[in-house]
């Protein structure tokens, strides 16, 4: 422990500037944040505003050029009431809960291609599309779904097992990557119906799961592709002694290399987080009364008589409170020092 | 190492079989969509198998000017900036064929891209800085282009500031996350507001130069330059914080060294700290591309696409002939783009993540 304050404390004098370039540094992140803070602050100050102080011109500083009112805040919180805490408690639910399995499955699909050698053979691929094709003529024919699904599944099994085994060209990690992150490529407008279609055969349309589950599926690919990154980082030494202690692939990736790879985990959680909580277009299709989310109630506020900026400017602060105090409560974890030290002894 | 034989397959088939079991259908689904036109008959909707009716539209037929835009005869200016980008592509594929590694497949790949990238660089060149007028294929790629390396350079600079040992960086760190937390369609209402000439909060500015009555909506660079501006403020973030994570995680051993050998915090940078970086970059680029090309929710809220049809994405342009129910169009539109992406994502894994991942 002593080792590794030492170190920190080395690293610090590395990175510390000199007076100069503390000046410079300064000025250049002081402009950047007032970049992101001005409209931020607008925000807040719209939010303050009756209609007619926003139409009015710009106003920029309550009580001295207007008179700041909570009138939008009550109409967001009472008049609104249950229709902004049910789609405030469907954003926590469905954000949280796909961001915790989606980082979970990614990292060990992210693990597993950093540390593993997968081989998918082109037999195996043109298998599973002869499979598909069959099903898909069958349902094309007008044979019921599940049969077709189900038919084309053995006849999968059965190239493999057969056909398959004769031919050795194969696909490798990179290209499996390749592929997951190819499919964020298709825009969702041309994704939301068949979603919509799916979801509405599996009767989920309007509840948690179905976004879960869409969320989990489309961020998953983003996923796998940084937390890679954060693994290829961790010392490959630390893995070979744990495993001449016996320690299974398991262990391994459990007890080392997730605790290890924490300040990547955290920026993933945290946009991961951000992106579900976000979400528009997949929300607005599978969703309607029950399982709305916020982005959904801001959008709304785009009404028939123009956008309600007021309203509009309460809902965007109130969405991104929690997201903020989760980045503060997680920030201390993007920090040097975590890898240090654990190498040598 | 030991090696448990199942262990592979329980790392990466749950993952492997939920994108899969996902993506199949909706992909399939909207090729098939994309060949065929959605008409109302009696008793409900009908699908018409157009076969490539609805590309061809886009390409050659009645949507041209709007996907791909006004094209114009060459000028001396574009003649000039094609002879030099050409002749680039030119100089890097004889220097492949007279490098070492060369194979008959990575050539044929390289000569491909180079047509490709050849032809959208016609296009954009033809309808940019002619008297043409850019589509929405081209008016993505320009948002691409410009939004991703502004984003980069942005987040790479903030970044190496805030990893200084500076007091209040912490500050910094949770403030440059801001913008990425905000609901894309917020985000574009957000940057309405702003830009209004006549309530926003820069109307001095305006008045200053006597814009107040101009609006910037009507000047079509103008209004890609608002959708750009909205998109490099909202996503910075996302690349800031990845390499940031990423600055954060390298052993300081050998900045120590370099610091032993003299080295000044320029040439450290380059020479340390960068190549270090350089397969989280080639990551997030990556991904910052596939995701810069479905911009959708800024032009769409901002500037409606207009004028005319000078800010409109691809996204949107599917978005808008969508809402007027030419569903087989819309899809065509996507499927366009997926080509595109592709296109460009395999280019640059095949040419510049997998060279930078073996360097690692």
């Amino acid at each position: 422990m002593a080792a590794t304050r030492a170190r920190r404390h080395r690293s610090y004098a590395i990175n510390r500037p000199s007076p100069a370039g503390t000046i410079v540094s300064y000025a250049l992140l002081v402009a950047w944040a007032v970049v992101v803070l001005f409209p931020l602050y607008w925000l807040a100050v719209t939010s303050l505003k009756t209609p007619l102080d926003v139409n009015g011109g710009p106003f920029y500083f309550p009580f001295r050029d207007f008179k700041p009112t909570l009138e939008s805040w009550r109409y967001i919180f009472v008049d609104l009431g249950e229709d902004t805490f049910r789609p405030y408690l469907n954003t926590v639910v469905v954000g949280l809960t796909s961001t915790t399995i989606t980082l979970l499955l990614g990292s060990m699909a992210a693990y597993g291609l950093v540390r593993m050698q997968y081989r998918v053979r082109f037999a195996a691929i043109a298998s599973f599309v002869a499979g598909l094709v069959a099903a898909v003529a069958v349902i094309a024919a007008g044979g019921p779904w599940q049969l077709a699904l189900l038919g084309g599944f053995a006849l999968f099994l059965l190239l493999l097992q057969t056909v398959a085994r004769r031919f050795k060209r194969a696909l490798g990690n990179d290209d499996i990557a390749f592929w997951m992150i190819s499919q964020r490529m298709l825009p969702p407008v041309a994704v939301v119906i068949p979603i919509y279609i799916f979801f509405q055969q599996l009767s989920l349309l309007d509840t948690w799961a179905a976004l879960i589950i869409s969320y989990v599926a489309a961020h998953l690919p983003i996923v796998v592709w940084l937390m890679r990154d954060y693994f290829q980082s961790v010392p490959l030494e630390l893995e070979e002694s744990a495993a001449i202690d016996g320690a299974s692939r398991y262990r391994i990736f459990r007890s080392i290399v997730l605790p290890l790879a924490v300040p990547g985990l955290v920026a993933t959680f945290l946009f991961v987080l951000v992106f579900a909580w976000n979400e528009y277009l997949i929300a607005l299709f599978l969703t309607s009364a029950n399982a709305q989310t916020l982005p959904l109630t801001v959008a709304a506020q785009n009404a028939t008589r123009g956008p309600q900026w007021w309203y509009m400017s309460v809902l965007i602060l109130i969405m991104i409170g929690p997201v903020i105090a989760m980045a503060i409560a997680l920030e201390r974890f993007i920090a040097r020092g975590l890898l240090v030290g654990a190498v040598k002894g | 190492m030991r090696l448990d034989r199942s262990a592979g397959a329980v790392f990466i088939l749950p993952a492997v079989l939920v994108i899969l079991i996902f993506s199949i259908f909706p992909l399939l689904a909207s090729l098939y969509v994309s060949l065929t036109r959605l008409s109302f008959s009696e008793g409900g909707i009908h699908l018409t198998f157009v076969g490539l009716g609805n590309y061809a539209k886009l390409v050659i037929g009645i949507d041209r000017t709007h996907f791909i835009g006004v094209t114009v005869p060459l000028t001396p200016l574009t003649a000039a900036v094609l002879f030099v980008v050409y002749g680039g592509f030119a100089f890097l594929l004889v220097r492949y064929l007279r490098g070492p590694g060369r194979t008959v497949l990575g050539f044929v790949g390289r000569l491909v891209t180079a047509v490709s990238a050849g032809a959208l660089v016609w296009l954009v060149v033809d309808t940019v800085m002619t008297s043409g007028r850019p589509g929405t294929l081209v008016v993505t790629l320009i948002y691409v282009g410009v939004d991703v390396s502004v984003q980069y350079l942005l987040a790479l600079g903030l970044a190496l500031l805030v990893v200084q040992r500076l007091p209040g960086r912490r500050f910094f760190r949770v403030v440059f996350l801001l913008p990425m937390m905000i609901t894309p369609v917020g985000v574009a209402y957000l940057f309405r507001m702003l830009t209004d000439t006549s309530k926003g909060p820069l109307y001095p500015l305006w008045a200053h130069f006597g814009l107040t009555d101009v609006s910037w909506v009507t000047n079509p660079w103008g209004a890609r330059l608002a959708v750009m501006i909205g998109d490099v403020w909202q996503w910075t973030p996302f690349i800031f914080i990845v390499l940031l994570a990423s600055i954060e995680s390298l052993p300081v051993e050998l900045n120590e060294a370099a610091v032993v050998d003299g080295a000044n915090r320029w040439q450290m940078f380059w020479a340390v700290t960068f190549p270090q970086i350089l397969p989280a970059t080639s990551t997030v680029v990556l991904i910052r591309l596939i995701e810069a090309f479905k911009i959708v929710d800024l032009p769409n809220v901002l500037t409606n696409g207009g004028p005319g049809t000078a800010t409109e994405s691809l996204t949107l342009h599917a978005y808008t002939i969508w809402r007027a129910l030419d569903i087989g169009g819309s899809a065509a539109v996507a499927y366009m783009l997926l080509i595109v992406v592709t296109f460009v994502g395999i280019s640059y894994v095949n040419l510049f993540r997998r060279r930078v991942t073996a360097m690692a």
